[in-house]
């Protein structure tokens, strides 16, 4: 059994599903379909999940390799008690979402960004976010979105 | 001619899409055998609407639900969303009009994707920008009925008249005593007053607002960004497999033979097959099928799949022949005359200048980000499918058809979609997905890949445009010619979003002005991409008018208001027709806005532009630096729209902030080329995505008008190509004539 860390709970998957890409393991074994499927090659950035609190695009990266390791997906932000992280709810109250497909991954980014950097600019956030395409093109209320999550965080820490 | 609820949308649709008259007489006969009917718009144009009789299926006793648009019980208030969601926000914006009417608190509703059902609400479908235009009148009236029906059943309750009673927050309230009723406590003894004719109810006058024109954050947010399982591909039914399906590279070309039995024993696999289909590309195309134990395994085998085609049918369309076909058929005149006003060889004649210019444009792909997938479940005869499809109504049809079953046997449980655009008005996600399931015999998920997706498209079509136009001694346009080279899948029809015939801008406007049409033959099918025709034409007619102020020597401001003339309407004043008052006024105000006029730094410049589709009217101004390497920077988009009255003030700036990104995205270096009849490009590399540092600014103002409200998905989108343009030649005098415009080496 390949045994995984999923939003702090072991599952175990079957050994044949080693080689699996980590995107599919979540989505069709564990059921948490919440990471999505884009482009299959790690371009696109709407299958990102934390390892470690590290952003990785999960179509490229096979489960054993997550394997003891914290794995974090959208499913994994929020409390137990369903308290949205800063960043979800700056998604709210910024209204991001067009069609809401890619938007998994770009909270996934901005989660990992904020971690690292509390208070980053437009260019940092820029950087950090371009590997995650938005087909609706809703960058800058992203762009906002992550801002006002630092300015909350900020007033919280 | 079937009178079905779908032949009805599907002319609607075609009409909008092609920007054609709507077919009044078949909706009105539609009309008398169900319940819709014919409604005006301001300026005398056609609109649907219903009249409010039809009881919803899933009704519930001892709620009120007068229709089937919304249900209040005890336990609270629930609104239906009808039409689907494909991110331009309808299931947020359509019941907000509901509970503005009813005077219902935003904060105490909720809200569900309805069920379709052709016999409660009519046509479900997203495309040509419709939902909220269509939908207008309908959902006011339901919010109305309601509200009169609460009101009714509090002056029972308390004993007072009607006109002492007020509404307010899902309330009833009586401000001589001070007392207040709930919706929630009324709405049993609501239901049991008759249902007011919707004729004579009073809508409020918009004035009265308090919800609508307000930001509302999406009704799907929450559940969003908690990653929750909203899409098509998030849906799973109890022992349901997963399945791939391959088509020929080449669109007609059809299965010679495969290792299908190598194909059975790779890990994981249940199964796998050929169809044969029905030869139609919206439909059902041949291939293999291969059903699996995951996803994964299906696309691992699939990997491993080898098929040998038989290309005796199959698409040769090759992008380099086509432009060396309309590389001579521009220097001859066009095949059909499809608009011939005035004397455009009589201006020619006598022009003091005349200009001629040709234009090209790559076919562009849909790829919207959730890629093509439906689950389907075949037993006992019939099958239920859970899809994102933007047209279920005719996706019922389409898969009925495929499996010869009746469109009774057909339930579609309608997913939210991760990006429409046009794509998905055709179904052939949905009849794969049914006829794998037949064949299989058990419920499956149907996966494309993203190299499914984008070598499977129905894609905008490419297009080229020979030009010339005069200029008169005052520098005045005074004759406009244009041999529009398009394509054509049956040798006389040009493609969806490749016909010029009806009234493209500056039809109408100009005395002179004559449009030619010559269509080469197409086996690749091509579809409605967001702003059929209007993204392409936009870019070709509003950089010539640019090219011809600057060759005027006449600021381009002065010279599109000088087109527009007077204020009137130019058509019957519907979906289709441009109002130069409107028009104006929306350009004045984005030149406004951005500083038209005002010196730029040397490799800067600003560039207007302006275009009317899907009733919406629509300035532009950009701001772009250009630098010695053509890399340039589009720093600001200042657009100005004339919607009529705003819905959802978030959804809709942000509806044109996406616009504004999508135009300079597939500007900027989207192309797709064909070898062969075989797509050349495969994924984001091969077909880059604007990303978020290349993003510009986006200054979003909307003309407060008194105009019918109109949708948004579409019409900002036309004028951003030719602003871009336009402020590229400001700034460094060069023209753009080609798009994308990497091929001319501009980059971000």
């Amino acid at each position: 059994m390949l045994r995984l860390n999923v939003n702090g709970k072991v599952r175990e998957v079957s050994d044949a599903e080693a080689s699996t890409p980590l995107l599919w393991v979540l989505r069709d074994e564990l059921g948490l379909t919440g990471t999505k499927f884009g482009c299959g090659v790690s371009i696109c950035g709407a299958c990102t999940v934390l390892l470690d609190g590290t952003p990785v695009r999960s179509c490229s990266t096979v489960a054993s390799a997550a394997s003891g390791r914290n794995i974090t997906t959208i499913e994994g932000l929020a409390s137990e008690d369903g308290e949205l992280t800063p960043v979800q709810q700056a998604w709210i109250d910024i209204d991001v979402a067009q069609c809401g497909y890619c938007q998994t991954g770009q909270i996934m980014g901005a989660t990992a960004l904020l971690k690292t950097n509390p208070d980053p600019s437009d260019e940092e956030i820029d950087t950090a976010m371009a590997g995650n395409i938005c087909r609706c093109g809703t960058y800058l209320r992203i762009r906002k979105a992550i801002k006002q999550a630092a300015a909350n965080m900020g007033e919280s820490a | 001619m079937s009178s079905s609820p779908y032949t009805a949308m599907n002319a609607v649709f075609d009409a909008i899409a092609r920007q054609a008259p709507v077919p009044a007489a078949r909706l009105i006969k539609f009309s008398r055998r169900r319940f819709m009917q014919a409604t005006g718009i301001a300026g005398g144009g056609l609109m649907l609407g219903f009249v409010l009789k039809a009881k919803p299926a899933h009704a519930t006793p001892g709620a009120l639900q007068p229709n089937a648009f919304l249900r209040i019980d005890a336990d609270g208030i629930l609104l239906y969303a009808k039409n689907p969601e494909i991110g331009q926000g309808v299931k947020t914006s359509l019941p907000m009009i509901v509970a503005e009417e009813l005077d219902a608190a935003w904060d105490d509703v909720a809200v569900e994707q309805a069920p379709i059902d052709a016999e409660a609400y009519g046509m479900q479908f997203a495309g040509g920008s419709t939902s909220i235009p269509m939908n207008w009148d309908t959902l006011r009236q339901a919010g109305a009925a309601a509200r009169a029906m609460l009101v009714a059943a509090a002056a029972k309750q308390l004993d007072v008249p009607l006109a002492e009673l007020s509404t307010q927050d899902s309330f009833v309230a009586h401000a001589a005593t001070g007392r207040r009723l709930a919706y929630t406590e009324l709405a049993a003894s609501a239901a049991e007053f008759p249902v007011p004719d919707a004729a004579a109810l009073k809508l409020k006058d918009r004035r009265h607002y308090q919800l609508l024109g307000t930001r509302v954050t999406g009704i799907d947010n929450d559940a969003l960004v908690r990653g929750q399982p909203l899409f098509g591909i998030d849906q799973t039914v109890p022992g349901m497999k997963y399945a791939v399906y391959q088509k020929c590279p080449a669109v007609g070309g059809s299965v010679a033979s495969a290792n299908i039995d190598a194909v059975r024993k790779m890990p994981g696999v249940r199964d796998a097959f050929v169809l044969e289909g029905n030869g139609k590309f919206a439909e059902l195309l041949p291939g293999v099928a291969i059903v699996a134990d995951s996803t994964w395994a299906a696309i691992r085998a699939k990997r491993e799949l080898e098929v040998e085609w038989n290309l005796d049918d199959a698409a040769k369309d090759s992008w380099s022949n086509a432009e060396k076909k309309a590389e001579k058929l521009r220097k001859v005149p066009g095949e059909k005359r499809v608009a011939d006003d005035g004397d455009v060889d009589a201006a020619f004649a006598g022009a003091a200048q005349s200009l001629d210019a040709f234009y090209a444009y790559r076919f562009v792909s849909h790829a919207q980000l959730e890629p093509q997938n439906c689950t389907a479940w075949w037993r006992d005869g019939a099958v239920e499918l859970w899809a994102p499809t933007q047209t279920p109504g005719s996706g019922i049809r389409a898969v009925a058809g495929v499996l010869g079953i009746d469109p009774s046997k057909v339930t579609v449980h309608q997913a939210r979609i991760g990006g429409g655009f046009g794509r998905r008005l055709y179904n052939d996600f949905m009849t794969e997905a049914a006829a794998i399931s037949k064949r299989f015999g058990g419920p499956i998920k149907l996966q494309w890949t993203r190299e499914d997706d984008m070598s499977h498209d129905l894609f905008r079509a490419g297009g080229f445009h020979q030009l010339r136009a005069s200029l008169d001694e005052e520098g005045r346009i005074s004759g406009w010619r244009d041999h529009f080279i398009t394509f054509t899948h049956d040798g006389d029809r040009p493609v969806s979003g490749g016909d010029m015939s009806r009234g493209v801008f500056p039809a109408g406007l100009l005395a002179n002005c004559r449009i030619e049409q010559t269509a080469l033959d197409w086996k690749t099918p091509c579809g409605a991409w967001r702003a059929p025709g209007s993204n392409v034409f936009g870019f070709v007619v509003q950089s010539f008018v640019h090219e011809l102020a600057a060759a005027a020597g006449r600021d381009h401001l002065e010279v599109l208001l000088e087109m527009l003339g007077e204020p009137r309407w130019t058509g019957k004043g519907d979906m289709r027709s441009l109002h130069t008052g409107r028009a104006a006024d929306v350009i004045k105000l984005a030149a406004k806005k951005a500083g038209w006029g005002r010196s730029m730094p040397e490799g800067r410049g600003l560039g207007l532009a302006f275009y009317f589709s899907h009733a919406g009217h629509f300035a532009e101004v950009a701001d772009v630096s250009v630098d010695a390497n053509r890399k340039i920077t589009v720093h600001n988009v200042t657009v100005a729209a004339d919607v009529g009255p705003i819905i959802n003030l978030s959804g809709a700036e942000n509806q044109v902030e996406g616009s504004v990104v999508d135009g300079l995205s597939t500007m900027l270096g989207q192309s797709v080329t064909f070898e062969d009849g075989v797509v050349q490009q495969s994924n984001f590399d091969s077909y880059p995505m604007l990303r978020m540092p290349h993003t510009p600014n986006v200054d979003v103002y909307f003309i407060d008008s008194d105009h019918h409200p109109t949708g948004l998905g579409e019409p900002a989108l036309p004028p951003l190509a030719p602003a871009v343009c336009n402020a590229i030649y400001a700034a460094t005098g060069e023209r753009i004539r080609t798009l994308p415009i990497s091929l001319e080496g501009y980059s971000v």
